[in-house]
């Protein structure tokens, strides 16, 4: 039986290499896919009874891990790695946290609790796909830890044993507590409104004085939790703003709180004037709950602290003399010598000391072709080395280490108030000044008038420009946005990003992983000598298998090596050489490979551009070329012209040479692009653009994108990017596709419209009022009914919004059908 | 109207009780993950996990 007809991969959904595919049996059905790493963690889920997953997952799983190197993990069998890490349990058992890179649905999580389960002396595990963790309780007697990580990593799921701060789960333990003050609130506001209908609908002759004053003294004793305890966040946010000096958003609702729960309560007592316990209950609901779903996207878009988590190894091998010993991250001091075997990551900045490695810099720099380290030579930790093994001498370990201080930097850019969140405090403060210098004004006046009507006068005043309306419209609009567009993929990291983005007039992408999908492919096979094509790729695949390098797997997902080359040697930066079938050959870039057969070169390749060109040659001169380069996005043309469509111009800002940027360019219609370009180049060229009255969207994946990313005026990161990325990114497409990001626009730009609409019905119902309850004419249950009713309509015609989110038609959705049939 | 005196208290003690039970199930962690345990009960109940037949051939 062969694979029906696909172009993706089954298991993580990235597009199929040219050639045949590779085929993993998925319970009894062939299945394409993209790569060994992909093959071996679909037949393990398959082979352990788990197809279900894969009937029951929204989105594809994350591209696994080539030859995923089952040996690391017996660093974790040690007792002390053990003890420092896990906590222990009862019965000898211990307990571990562990961050699970990869964990994106409910689906994954299953799957992780299944394959830890299955493995004897698991005695308990929860996972929770919302903080992407799991807690293992086991019996270490039985199983060790190594081989439960093992388990999570050949399930596709990477792991990340978390210690200390990290493993506190901050984020469940804000969101259990904010789930409470809503409840309180909630709950508050349905029994308060209960009582307070036959408060307004019935009149002395129904209701005889004790059963009203009975009413009003229960509404007070249900408000006075909903005030004082739901309500709490919003007076700390006050408290701080005040003691901060500055000004913000919570101080005229704390005001609007305390001034209409005080003159209940005192009304109430005094078993005279009027009660506005539905109005507050109601305001603090309302409130809450746009703050509940601001906090769910936040805590969706992943903290930095995780995200460095991610990155840092967690042990280290120290070389001590003779001996080699391996140590937590923890416990590595400066001067310390390190040694870093291929495929693993630093755990520390260093001085290489002996040998001569290749490191993936990638995730600092963004430039994914490895770079060349030898003796003298910096590393970095977090980097990777895909050379040979290095010593390294220690230089500055945990806080100290470039890594972390990016990762301070993006903390502190994350905790900067946005600058429209500013503009929209100073407008507060300013309102807050009319009010009060208003209703101060007023009782002077009626003080003057008529002292006895002058306190129920100032109170209709302040209930009336009570900003409960205005102060709903902005958050309420944007929640419902913000809940629609999570449920497309799209998650709102920063609650004002919306509102820039509606007035968006540039995109800039950073090529790499944005409009392309970020991994090296091979595009073009060209046969330059009268072998067959298969012939050249069978001793280009023989050559390469002996490689770890990103060009080696682009190359090994062409075909399958059958046997290897021999006496293979490593020209760093150059290239491979060996011997294939008694042929000398080599692989490698232009120089490099028609090295062999002496001088006379090959003018076939002269016309092209051999950037970008990795050759295979021997003796008697070049064999084939294979041009390797990153894949454009299939919806990346139509998104371009989406965007213009909406009026937003693309511009191509890249740090690859000129002819892979003019490809991708030519290709998904981006009229304006630059190359070349280093990250500070990048941002300099996003300044002149915002200096030009531009605001500008700014798409990146990587590390290196953190600059263009924080001085944009929205930053979009791609769901498969680094997880730094994600965590300075405003907005996250966790989808990973693009096409998502012209709705949102327009989504933003409804949702601009609806706050437009609320901030003039808000505007226009409190100028009316004022003067009326200015002059008495309205008496402050009419004001406290008003003052709910625009609130109500505000919050109404916010919910328009979340309609969006009902699409049925989204390319995942019909995935998921198909595979469900 | 006298029933109301009765009726209120009973009506705060009732809601009283729903606001005790949803605390409890927060802090028990019964809202911490809403989706996975929806669909939980569509697959098939794994083998309890102290039967070792079920790892050991599974075991790489």
């Amino acid at each position: 039986m062969t694979p029906g007809a696909s172009t993706s991969c089954f298991h993580c959904g990235e597009p199929l290499p040219a050639g045949t595919p590779l085929v993993a049996l998925v319970g009894s059905a062939p299945q394409h896919v993209c790569c060994h790493g992909c093959k071996a963690v679909a037949e393990f889920i398959s082979g352990a009874g788990l197809d279900d997953y894969y009937r029951y997952r929204d989105s594809h799983a994350t591209r696994a891990a080539e030859n995923p190197r089952g040996d690391r993990w017996s660093a974790y069998d040690r007792p002390e790695l053990v003890a420092r890490l896990s906590r222990a349990e009862r019965d000898g058992a211990r307990s571990i946290t562990v961050l699970l890179e990869g964990l994106r649905c409910s689906a994954c999580g299953w799957l992780a609790d299944r394959a830890l389960r299955m493995q004897a002396g698991v005695l308990d595990v929860s996972v929770n796909p919302a903080t992407a963790r799991a807690r293992v309780v086991w019996n270490p007697e039985v199983v060790r830890l190594g081989e439960l990580l093992r388990v999570l990593e050949r399930s596709g799921l990477r792991p990340h044993p978390l210690a200390g701060a990290a493993a506190g789960e901050v984020a469940l333990q804000e969101r259990r507590s904010a789930l409470k003050r809503m409840a309180v609130a909630g709950f508050g506001m349905m029994q308060v409104m209960m009582f307070a209908l036959p408060l307004y609908v019935a009149d002395t002759s129904d209701m005889t004085a004790d059963i009203r004053a009975l009413l009003r003294l229960v509404s007070m004793l249900i408000s006075v939790p909903v005030a004082l305890y739901a309500g709490w966040p919003f007076y700390a946010g006050a408290w701080q703003a005040v003691r901060g000096r500055s000004m913000s958003m919570d101080v005229p609702v704390t005001i609007g709180i305390a001034l209409a729960f005080v003159a209940s309560v005192w009304n109430a007592l005094q078993g005279s004037g009027e009660v506005y316990f539905d109005s507050v209950t109601m305001f603090v609901f309302f409130l809450s709950l746009g703050r509940y779903v601001e906090m769910i996207a936040r805590h969706r878009a992943g903290s930095v602290a995780d995200a460095l988590a991610r990155l840092a190894p967690i042990t280290a091998r120290r070389v001590r003399g003779e001996v080699t010993e391996d140590v937590s991250a923890a416990e590595i001091g400066i001067e310390d010598r390190l040694l870093v075997r291929t495929g693993e990551i630093f755990a520390a900045d260093g001085l290489v000391l002996e040998g001569e490695g290749r490191v993936d810099e990638s995730m600092l720099t963004g430039e994914a072709t490895p770079i060349g380290k030898g003796p003298g030579a910096t590393v970095h930790a977090g980097t990777h080395n895909l050379g040979a093994p290095l010593q390294v001498r220690v230089t500055a370990v945990a806080d100290q280490t470039v890594l972390a201080g990016i990762v301070a930097l993006l903390e502190r850019a994350q905790a900067e108030r946005p600058r429209l969140a500013r503009a929209a405090d100073r407008a507060a403060g300013w309102f807050l000044s009319r009010i009060l210098t208003g209703a101060a004004l007023v009782f002077a006046v009626w003080w003057y008038l008529d002292p006895s009507r002058a306190f129920s006068a100032t109170l209709a005043v302040l209930v009336v420009t009570c900003p409960c309306a205005l102060s709903l419209a902005t958050p309420a609009a944007i929640a419902a946005a913000t809940a629609a567009l999570a449920r497309r993929g799209v998650l709102i990291a920063r609650a004002d990003a919306l509102e820039t983005l509606a007035k968006a007039t540039h995109v800039v992408w950073d090529k790499t992983g944005t409009l392309t999908r970020g991994l090296v492919r091979v595009e073009e096979a060209r046969v330059l000598s009268t072998l067959p094509q298969a012939q050249c790729l069978r001793l280009a695949l023989a050559l390469e298998r002996m490689s770890e390098h990103p060009i080696a797997r682009a190359l090994l997902a062409c075909g399958t090596a059958e046997e290897p080359a021999e006496q293979v040697t490593v020209a760093t930066g150059e290239g491979l050489e060996g011997w294939v079938d008694g042929r000398r050959v080599r692989i490698g870039n232009f120089a490099f490979a028609t090295g062999l057969a002496g001088a006379e070169l090959s003018s076939a390749l002269a016309q092209y551009d051999t950037d970008g060109w990795v050759c295979l040659g021997d003796e008697t001169g070049l064999l084939a070329a294979y041009r390797l380069s990153d894949q454009l996005r299939s919806e990346a043309q139509g998104v371009v012209a989406a965007l213009s469509t909406l009026g937003l111009q693309s511009e191509i800002a890249s740090g690859d040479d000129a002819s892979a940027v003019a490809r991708i360019a030519a290709r998904s219609g981006v009229q304006h692009w630059q190359h070349r370009m280093r990250p500070q180049d990048k941002l300099r060229r996003l300044q002149q653009l915002q200096s030009g009255g531009a605001v500008v969207i700014a798409i990146g994946d990587g590390i290196n994108d953190a600059p263009l990313l924080k001085g944009a005026d929205v930053a979009v990161a791609m769901g498969r990017g680094s997880a730094l990325a994600q965590s300075s990114a405003d907005l996250i497409l966790v989808r990973d596709a693009l096409d998502e990001l012209p709705a949102t626009i327009e989504v933003a730009r409804r949702t601009m419209r609806i706050v437009r609409q609320n901030l003039v019905w808000a505007g226009v119902y409190n100028l009316a009022a004022l003067p009326l309850a200015a002059l008495g004419l309205v008496p402050p249950w009419l004001a406290a009914i008003g003052m709910s009713l625009s609130s109500i309509l505000v919050v109404l015609n916010a919910l328009r919004l979340s309609r969006d989110g009902a699409v049925n038609d989204t390319p995942w959705q019909s995935v998921r059908t198909v595979e469900a049939t | 109207m006298g029933i109301v005196y009765m009726l209120i208290p009973l009506g705060l003690v009732l809601v009283g009780l729903a606001l005790w039970a949803f605390f409890w199930a927060v802090g028990s962690g019964q809202f911490d993950d809403l989706d996975s345990p929806g669909w939980s009960v569509l697959t098939d109940d794994v083998p309890p996990a102290d039967v070792p037949t079920a790892a050991s051939h599974h075991e790489p």
